[in-house]
């Protein structure tokens, strides 16, 4: 049965519309005027037990509704949700002691303390037995390399440092689920490079069910199996990264360069942008395969430089929100 | 692996609570203690602040000699007695005073609600503010200058009704901090008026209530019961009647409406003001 069973799943928010000047301001703190917006509206999904999914959707699409109220700190408007067999927001302490919830931009450890000391606190408030604790802790210090942080007070790390202690402390109650929320916003490469390594790892070796929002599309491409593409409020695809490219664009790039400046004109290639020798071309592989394209390009042309990559992830996020902005959703077929 | 653990559900002892909440004290102190210089100015600062108000009262008292049939002593009773049991409240109640602004418009307080834990004790945790020594040394010296100088004898019972009359006035001040922090839910712009309520009823519980007009004395009796937790009671430890005639029973008892009236607010705080926070998530 699925760990995480999400049925219909709507919120609603009343927003309160504020009339323009002080006039405005004055009476509004008498009576507001309320308009209701769907933040989430008909979602339904599943996840099973060890998946590390990908939740990916534009600023004010419905991540974070959906987030909070898996983690039951918000109550939906209509539909079922069930995690591990709790209803989040009906048994919240029960079910917050069995998940952990990272977020990039707001750090969860305490500002003055020394990083160890948090840990310990988190301990008491998880109520986690010393042994287990002590296990846990041990291994993540030294799995995620913060053995030489552990005596510094949280506002001396750098963001990199900060992270991989914040993921730590979300770890050490040994959750079964995990939501991070934009992990690595504002890192840089290599610590964002250690974040990935040490997520897929937590995913493979402690059989933590995963569950990434992010903008990062690196991030989805180096760890998801699966993407949920969430856009107003309803599910646009949801299934294997390699079958949301195959249907939304089936096209594959490649970059070419060549020694001399002339014309080039290969069938099956198309140009989409050129500076001088610089070609980038873009080729149905249904219709030609890679090697024989090369042959051909070879053949007609002296070629210095050759790449061939998949068009990248954002241009087929924006496809997908593009078309589902023609007044009704669009929906794909999960292809898995 | 986990379900096994705290079956007894998430909310746990009272022991325990009490243990996670001497931990959070112990690092709240461990924090402080990092910016020494500026914790000491700052008890030294609110002693003097605090200080200035008794000078005040000793030169209207100088003046005018009496206040409404009260003496100079009587009324540092009243004084002191308020600004230790407000200075232990203020110390407890950081996390409270500063919900508003820091659970609920930088979105703190979502982090309290993923824990398991009871959101009231962690914000208790949130502090114990050293620096309101300040004002609880300059309450505590007032206090027991005023008792010195009266016909008061220094005995057990004197000293336990005391500690009751504070134990329940912090109780009552708390109560209004976290109502104060409840209606940060609905508005952050509405809270100067509760200010109004804080400190203007610390300002006038400082004084003996019989010189307030009526239904100032009975907003402070049975709408926010501060009369209840200072004055009333206060009366019983100076053994003077009550100028405007209620009992001796009711005058010992009713400082039992501060706890009261805190478990009420916690309730409220918990119940009402997390369900709207959860179905709103703003």
């Amino acid at each position: 049965m699925a760990q995480i069973i999400v049925e219909g799943l709507s919120k609603f928010f009343q927003v309160a519309e504020r009339r323009p000047g002080l006039w405005g301001a004055v009476s509004g703190l008498l009576r507001r005027d309320h308009r209701s917006v769907a933040a989430l509206q008909d979602v339904s999904f599943e996840i099973n037990a060890g998946e590390l999914v990908g939740y990916i959707g534009p600023n004010g699409a419905g991540k974070s509704t959906t987030i909070k109220i898996l983690s039951g700190i918000l109550v939906p408007t209509a539909g079922r949700c069930e995690v591990r067999g709790r209803v989040p927001w009906l048994e919240r302490h029960q079910h917050v002691a069995d998940i952990g919830v990272v977020f990039g931009q707001r750090s969860q450890l305490w500002w003055d303390l020394p990083v160890m000391e948090s840990f310990d606190l988190l301990r008491d408030i998880y109520r986690v037995p010393a042994s287990e604790y002590r296990d846990t802790r041990d291994q993540l210090i030294a799995e995620m390399s913060i053995e030489p942080l552990l005596a510094t007070p949280v506002r001396q790390l750098s963001l990199g440092q900060r992270m991989r202690c914040d993921l730590v402390a979300s770890l050490l109650h040994c959750p079964s689920i995990l939501f991070l929320d934009e992990p690595t916003i504002g890192l840089d490469a290599v610590s964002r490079l250690a974040l990935r390594h040490f997520i897929r790892r937590i995913n493979r070796e402690r059989g933590t069910t995963i569950i990434l929002t992010t903008h990062d599309m690196d991030d989805i491409e180096a760890l998801c199996e699966r993407v949920i593409v969430i856009g107003r409020g309803t599910i646009l695809s949801d299934g294997p990264l390699a079958g949301l490219r195959e249907q939304l664009d089936p096209e594959r790039r490649m970059k070419v360069e060549l020694v001399n400046d002339e014309r080039f004109d290969v069938e099956h290639a198309r140009v989409i942008s050129r500076e001088g020798t610089m070609l980038q071309l873009s080729f149905d592989p249904r219709r030609i395969t890679t090697p024989e394209l090369i042959r051909r390009i070879s053949e007609s042309h002296e070629v210095r430089d050759l790449l061939v990559e998949y068009p990248p992830i954002e241009e087929l996020i924006a496809k997908l929100y593009a078309d589902s902005a023609d007044s009704k959703p669009a929906v794909i077929e999960p292809s898995a | 692996m986990d379900s096994t653990r705290s079956p007894e559900g998430a909310r746990g002892g009272f022991a325990e609570n009490v243990a996670l909440y001497g931990r959070y004290i112990s690092i709240s102190i461990m924090s402080q203690m990092q910016y020494k210089l500026s914790f000491l100015l700052a008890v030294v600062s609110q002693l003097l602040v605090t200080s200035l108000g008794v000078l005040g009262i000793w030169v209207m008292f100088s003046r005018f000699g009496s206040l409404g049939g009260w003496g100079l002593h009587e009324v540092l009773v009243f004084y002191g007695l308020v600004n230790v049991a407000f200075a232990i409240a203020d110390a407890l109640a950081t996390g409270f005073d500063r919900f508003g602004s820091e659970y609920i418009r930088q979105g703190g307080f979502d982090r309290l609600l993923l824990r398991p834990r009871s959101v009231s004790l962690q914000l208790l945790g949130h502090e114990l503010a050293l620096r309101r020594l300040g004002g609880f040394t300059q309450g505590l010296i007032v206090l027991t200058w005023g008792l010195g100088h009266l016909d008061v004898p220094f005995d057990p019972a004197t000293l336990l009704f005391t500690l009751y009359i504070i134990g329940c006035a912090v109780c009552l001040f708390l109560a209004i901090f976290i109502l104060q922090a409840t209606l940060s839910f609905w508005t952050v712009e509405s809270i100067e008026l509760m200010n109004t309520m804080t400190y203007g009823g610390v300002e006038a519980s400082q004084y003996p209530m019989s010189i307030y007009e009526p239904w100032f004395r009975h907003f402070f009796t049975f709408v926010v019961p501060l009369a209840c937790v200072t004055y009333f009671p206060v009366l019983v430890l100076l053994g003077r009647d009550d100028p405007v005639g209620t009992s001796r029973w009711f005058q010992m008892l009713c400082p039992l409406a501060g706890p009261i009236f805190l478990m009420v607010s916690i309730q409220v705080f918990e119940r009402l003001g997390v369900r709207y926070y959860t179905s709103t998530g703003s």
